[in-house]
């Protein structure tokens, strides 16, 4: 096992507007890549397990041009309102990081 | 004509490039440059405020060399989301400085400038009549939300930018944008294909973001054909490569396929990126979809309230062990000295009290998966946010005083308990975005209305339009 933070060459997260935060995975090599994407284990229900949520609520996308994994959610808190801790969404991947990839 | 050159200097108006970069671009030939001067990213206070998140200083900066470039090679100069979320009072200071420039190096050209500020009365009327549409996931957005809104900006597409370049504008300095449509839309006018014009459009947007090794901000420049467009840096050493141009439409994007625009969505699913060679790339397939009805995005923000906080530190681990229950006491302690107060003047729904716990789980709150403390110290930022900045700053002063000395049980006598590096600041007005929806208008110009202004240097006159 290997966790996703020693496989990636990038693991970060974003705003995607104020109403939407974005997670994007992203390798250096094709086989790495594929090796994550067919470990099955990266999936649109374990990004929902990890941030609370129903697993409808992710949108999840496997980019084969980009090698990357990425994944949207709602924000857990609208950008800049009162309990917003984040304004740009950047430090809110931390919990894929340990993710164990076959 | 087979191809549009595009330049684009940099990926926020402020933000800097390297004069090196743009002089070299400007040597490629640009039919246009074009830049994005504005984003939410910055959070909803500029929109709210109509300060800009940029300084004035580094917005002249870029300007006047921008402005000068466009000039010397005499092609339009576009400019989207002026001062950051391109309300009216942003947009006349961008106005402002174009104009102290022009006057400082003896500029003479067409200015359009295009408003996207809404009247309240237009959005109350397409309220009404259904045809300002939810987007997901939105607050709820009625009659009250726009009455209480500070500015509300409609996100204009490609149109406004085309009539003012067939008005024979030289510089276009526009309101809130689609940071893409500045780019894309000399390239439609011209009946270049929209997946091809829309997608280099989306890579230049960011200015030279989409390399691989990305040094600082920068030039990024295209070459959009009939089929294809090649995008590639001017500084000679950034690399652009397949993967990192089909990387850059994952940045700050919910969907990375599809990109929806005022006029139709932006379809990559059939995108090919191809190296030219070490350093451009090649792009084909992207597909644009005309939507069945033009939409106009909204953004609005309205005032939260005045806020002051308080940031002090927990070394004790008595009270580390207790944080939770701690910050509660001190909770009801608060609400009862603001009752002791203000009485009925302020009730508990008229101010917010918060505490954020940096060490726990200040980054992420509830949603933090690791629950145990494991520092021997935490950082608290207390804040209160109120109708009036001086209740902020009296409920701060109050936090100040409550929280040094709410007792715990492990100790008897009175003790100090938060360490302070200095006293409570007053933040000022505070805001949140209220609206995450569509307008459905008539025509693409009917909330982007537009003023044509001949620049002289120092003499300006105004035109009818």
């Amino acid at each position: 096992m290997t966790t996703l933070a020693e496989l990636a060459r990038l693991i970060r997260s974003k705003n995607a507007g104020p109403f939407e935060l974005t997670f994007d995975i992203m390798f250096d090599d094709a086989a790495t890549y594929r090796r994550v994407k067919e470990s099955g284990v990266l999936t649109r229900e374990k990004i929902a397990a990890c941030y609370g949520l129903e697993p409808s609520q992710v949108k999840f996308f496997l980019c084969d041009h980009a090698l990357a994994i990425k994944a949207s959610i709602p924000r857990p808190c609208f950008q800049g309102d009162l309990r917003d801790s984040d304004g740009h969404g950047g430090q809110q991947y931390a919990p894929l990081m340990a993710i164990e990839i076959p | 004509m087979n191809e549009i050159r595009i330049l684009s200097p940099t990926g926020v108006c402020g933000s800097g490039f390297l004069e090196k970069s743009f002089e070299k671009a400007l040597g490629q030939n640009p039919h246009v440059v074009g830049c994005d001067a504005g984003s939410t990213d910055p959070g909803p206070g500029y929109l709210g405020s109509g300060r800009t998140a940029f300084p004035r200083d580094a917005i002249q900066r870029d300007l006047r060399l921008m402005l000068n470039g466009a000039r010397k090679l005499n092609v339009p100069l576009l400019i989207g989301s002026a001062g950051t979320a391109g309300a009216d009072i942003q947009l006349d200071l961008v106005y402002a400085m174009l104009k102290e420039i022009a006057a400082g190096d003896a500029l003479k050209f067409r200015l359009a400038l295009i408003h996207s500020e809404q009247k309240k009365s237009y959005l109350r009327q397409r309220l009404r009549e259904g045809r300002v549409k939810p987007l997901h996931p939105a607050p709820e957005f009625d009659e009250a939300a726009i009455d209480r809104s500070e500015h509300i900006v409609g996100m204009m597409g490609a149109e406004p930018f085309i009539r003012a370049l067939e008005a024979g504008a030289d510089v276009v300095l526009a309101g809130r944008a689609s940071d893409t449509a500045i780019f894309a839309a000399m390239p439609v006018m011209r009946g270049f294909p929209e997946g091809i014009s829309w997608h280099a459009g989306k890579i230049l947007e960011c200015g030279a973001a989409a390399v691989v090794n990305r040094k600082t901000p920068d030039c990024m420049f295209a070459w959009v054909r009939k089929d294809h467009f090649v995008v590639e840096a001017p500084d000679p050493a950034l690399r652009c490569t397949p993967q990192s141009i089909a990387s850059h439409s994952l940045y700050e994007n919910a969907d990375p396929f599809r990109l929806v625009e005022c006029s139709g969505t932006l379809d990559l699913t059939n995108s090919r990126y191809e190296a030219v060679d070490e350093r451009s790339v090649r792009v084909s397939g992207s597909e644009f979809i005309p939507a069945e009805r033009y939409t106009v995005k909204l953004e609005g923000a309205e005032k939260a309230g005045y806020q002051s906080i308080l940031i002090g530190s927990v070394r004790d681990p008595f009270i580390i062990r207790q944080i939770d229950d701690w910050t509660a006491r001190l909770s009801d302690r608060i609400h009862e000295r603001v009752r002791m107060i203000y009485g009925d003047r302020l009730k508990p729904e008229d101010y917010f009290f918060n505490v954020r716990i940096y060490g726990k789980n200040g980054t992420m709150g509830p949603l933090e998966p690791v629950k145990e403390i494991r520092s021997h110290e935490l950082c608290l930022v207390f804040e209160a946010t109120a109708p009036t900045q001086e209740i902020a700053s009296t409920i701060a002063g109050i936090t100040r005083h409550q929280a040094l000395h709410l007792p715990i049980p492990e100790w008897s006598g009175l003790i100090t308990a938060v360490a302070c590096p200095y006293n409570h600041l007053d933040r000022g007005a505070v805001y949140r975005f209220n609206v995450n929806h569509v307008v459905e208008p008539d025509s693409p110009y009917e909330m982007f209305p537009m003023q044509l202004i001949e620049i002289d240097g120092a003499n300006t006159v105004m035109r009818a339009s």
